[in-house]
């Protein structure tokens, strides 16, 4: 149905809109090695100095500490309440059980905001200092539906009887963990926890809330740009965080077929594996036998 | 766990169910709600001007101050931008996710869908801080217009600098539900489609629009929604009068700020998120996500 003129349109509209996503991307790639400590285009000249600067910086060297450690709590602890709340709605029917996946959508569809300030007055009533542990519970809060999802989507895929069958066979609970459950669920836990993380170290708006006087990596740069001090260094910083949010990313995309990263799944459990790919088969396969796909709506 | 125990819970479903639920729904209860509830509770309170105390007496003024005329310009801005940003990014995105959905190969489609979703994932940080750096007067764009005779308009702090960058930042959120539903379209349908006797444009109005509204609305709760709560572009990007709902909340955190007044201002997001997703589930986004 679409005609030749048509697919030009398309194809040249495509292009446009490959070129705006990636070119500030690039642009500050390129900023990253300017020599200049003025940024204008085009660049005056190529250097790694910036790189060293940012890594000799005794602020940034905290802040990437402080990132990491609340990356690797958060993703931890969804990692363990995420897949808890998948089991459970998997396995079991009870009243409520739609709207379980509601609730734990909720910090990623209402903004963010919402999130950090209600968290903030209830620490602020409870007389909670706010602290690493402060970030730790934003983070999680909102980092617990990409491992529900993930897990979700995989349990999904793989048949209930095989547990059973394990059981029949004589293994105990803890065997048809350690045999069954986990080889099945390996690659979606794994791809979990590095979405978990990766979206957890990028966090801003909750952690703004949340933090106190200390800096995570994104909040020295939102402060450093703010202040517009120590730009060339921001430069470099961001590269690095942009390599260290994007590495996990791929890898977890390589693990899943890219069905985890979404991110707008409200329904949890119906990724969309791009077409092709191993996990897009096994999707239309899953999708052919209906396994309790009945949806969680509002 | 020895036999004996998994015995005994895999006979008692309501166990199992309770061991396993309980601890995230304690969480997002006992955390996540509460917190709400107590920022609902917030927003009835006031901050004693002397003492900088937040004081437990119940109050409306809080609400009451929210629809003076200057918080009224804020929370219009904020709508505004949010329902244009909404359109732009659906604009956009429509065409490229036919393009994935019904026209590209395989091979192509593939590329396409992780050219998406890496900008999603790269930092939030630094895909603003990219275009601080563009559209400074110094910058990329101006360069650019320059060299074409364009002539060098000042884009920098406004609000057409935060439009652009809120389209940009938000954009994979309305492409991949899009791609989603009009990838779900049978072929079958657009088939016969043409067996009737419609042509092109006229099976794509009258059976592939009404067909992928769904997606546009499942992708439109999240463009609406970031946009909505955001403070961080408004502040970066933004001019002197490029404030949003979020920073008037932002800057009444902390130390001398008012509390009870941001809480009972962050219920004006709430509440018009309430009322979007309303619609929403009413033109059936749900189904699409």
């Amino acid at each position: 149905m679409v005609g030749t003129g048509t697919r030009w349109v398309l194809r040249l509209w495509v292009v446009g809109v490959l070129l705006f996503l990636a070119l500030p991307i690039l642009t500050i790639i390129i900023f990253a090695f300017d020599s200049s400590t003025v940024q204008s285009w085009p660049p005056a000249g190529y250097t790694f100095h910036w790189f060293s600067v940012a890594f000799n910086d005794p602020q940034v060297r905290a802040a990437l500490i402080l990132s990491i450690k609340a990356g690797v709590a958060a993703t931890i602890v969804s990692m363990v309440l995420g897949s808890f709340a998948a089991f459970g709605v998997h396995r079991f029917r009870f009243f409520g059980r739609e709207s379980i996946s509601l609730l734990l959508v909720l910090p990623l569809a209402l903004p963010g905001i919402i999130t950090g300030l209600a968290l903030q007055s209830a620490f602020t009533f409870a007389g909670v200092q706010l602290s690493l542990v402060t970030i730790i519970i934003g983070h999680t809060t909102f980092c617990i539906v990409v491992v529900y999802n993930n897990a979700l989507a995989r349990l999904r895929r793989v048949s209930g009887s095989i547990h059973e069958a394990s059981m029949d066979l004589g293994a105990d609970g803890w065997q048809t963990f350690r045999f069954v459950t986990v080889p099945t669920m390996s690659t979606a836990f794994i791809s979990a926890a590095l979405l978990a993380f990766a979206l957890s170290f990028d966090e801003v708006i909750v952690t703004v809330f949340t933090a106190g006087a200390q800096n995570t990596l994104p909040l020295w740069i939102f402060g450093a740009i703010r202040l517009g001090q120590q730009l060339p260094e921001v430069n470099a910083v961001v590269v690095f965080v942009l390599l260290f949010t994007i590495i996990p990313v791929t890898v977890a995309a390589r693990l899943t077929g890219g069905g985890g990263l979404t991110r707008s799944t409200l329904r949890a459990g119906d990724d969309l594996a791009p077409p092709g790919t191993p996990a897009a088969e096994a999707q239309e396969e899953a999708e052919r036998v209906p396994v309790g796909a009945e949806m969680p709506g509002l | 766990m020895g036999i004996r125990t998994s015995a005994a819970l895999w006979r008692r479903p309501w166990l199992r169910a309770t061991l396993t639920l309980s601890p995230p729904l304690a969480w997002f209860l006992l955390i996540y709600l509460a917190s709400l509830v107590v920022m609902l509770i917030t927003a009835f309170f006031t901050v004693n001007p002397l003492t900088n105390q937040i004081e437990h007496t119940w109050t409306l003024s809080n609400f009451s101050q929210i629809f003076t005329s200057t918080y009224i310009t804020i929370i219009v801005r904020t709508l505004v931008m949010a329902i244009l940003v909404t359109i732009t990014d659906a604009v956009i995105a429509f065409p490229f996710a036919f393009f994935m959905a019904r026209v590209a190969s395989p091979r192509v489609r593939q590329a396409l869908f992780v050219a998406v979703l890496l900008p999603l994932w790269a930092s939030y940080m630094a895909r603003v801080y990219a275009w601080v750096v563009i559209l400074s007067d110094k910058g990329m764009l101006v360069w650019t217009l320059n060299h074409l005779g364009l002539g060098s308009p000042h884009v920098a702090y406004s609000n057409t600098a935060m439009w652009i960058v809120f389209s940009y930042i938000w954009l994979p959120f309305m492409v991949i539900p899009v791609y989603g539903a009009l990838e779900r379209i049978p072929e079958s349908y657009l088939q016969a489609s043409a067996d009737l006797g419609a042509r092109g444009w006229r099976t794509f109005r009258r059976v592939v629009l009404p067909l992928a509204l769904p997606g546009v609305v499942a992708g439109s709760i999240f463009t609406f929604s970031l946009t909505l709560g955001d403070f961080i572009t408004p502040l970066l990007i933004g001019g002197a009068n490029s404030s949003f709902i979020g920073n008037t909340i932002y800057n009444n955190v902390g130390v001398g700020g008012n509390l009870p007044f941001a809480a009972a201002l962050a219920m004006v997001p709430i509440v018009i998120m309430a009322v979007y997703l309303l619609i929403a589930r009413a033109l059936g986004a749900f189904k699409a996500m």
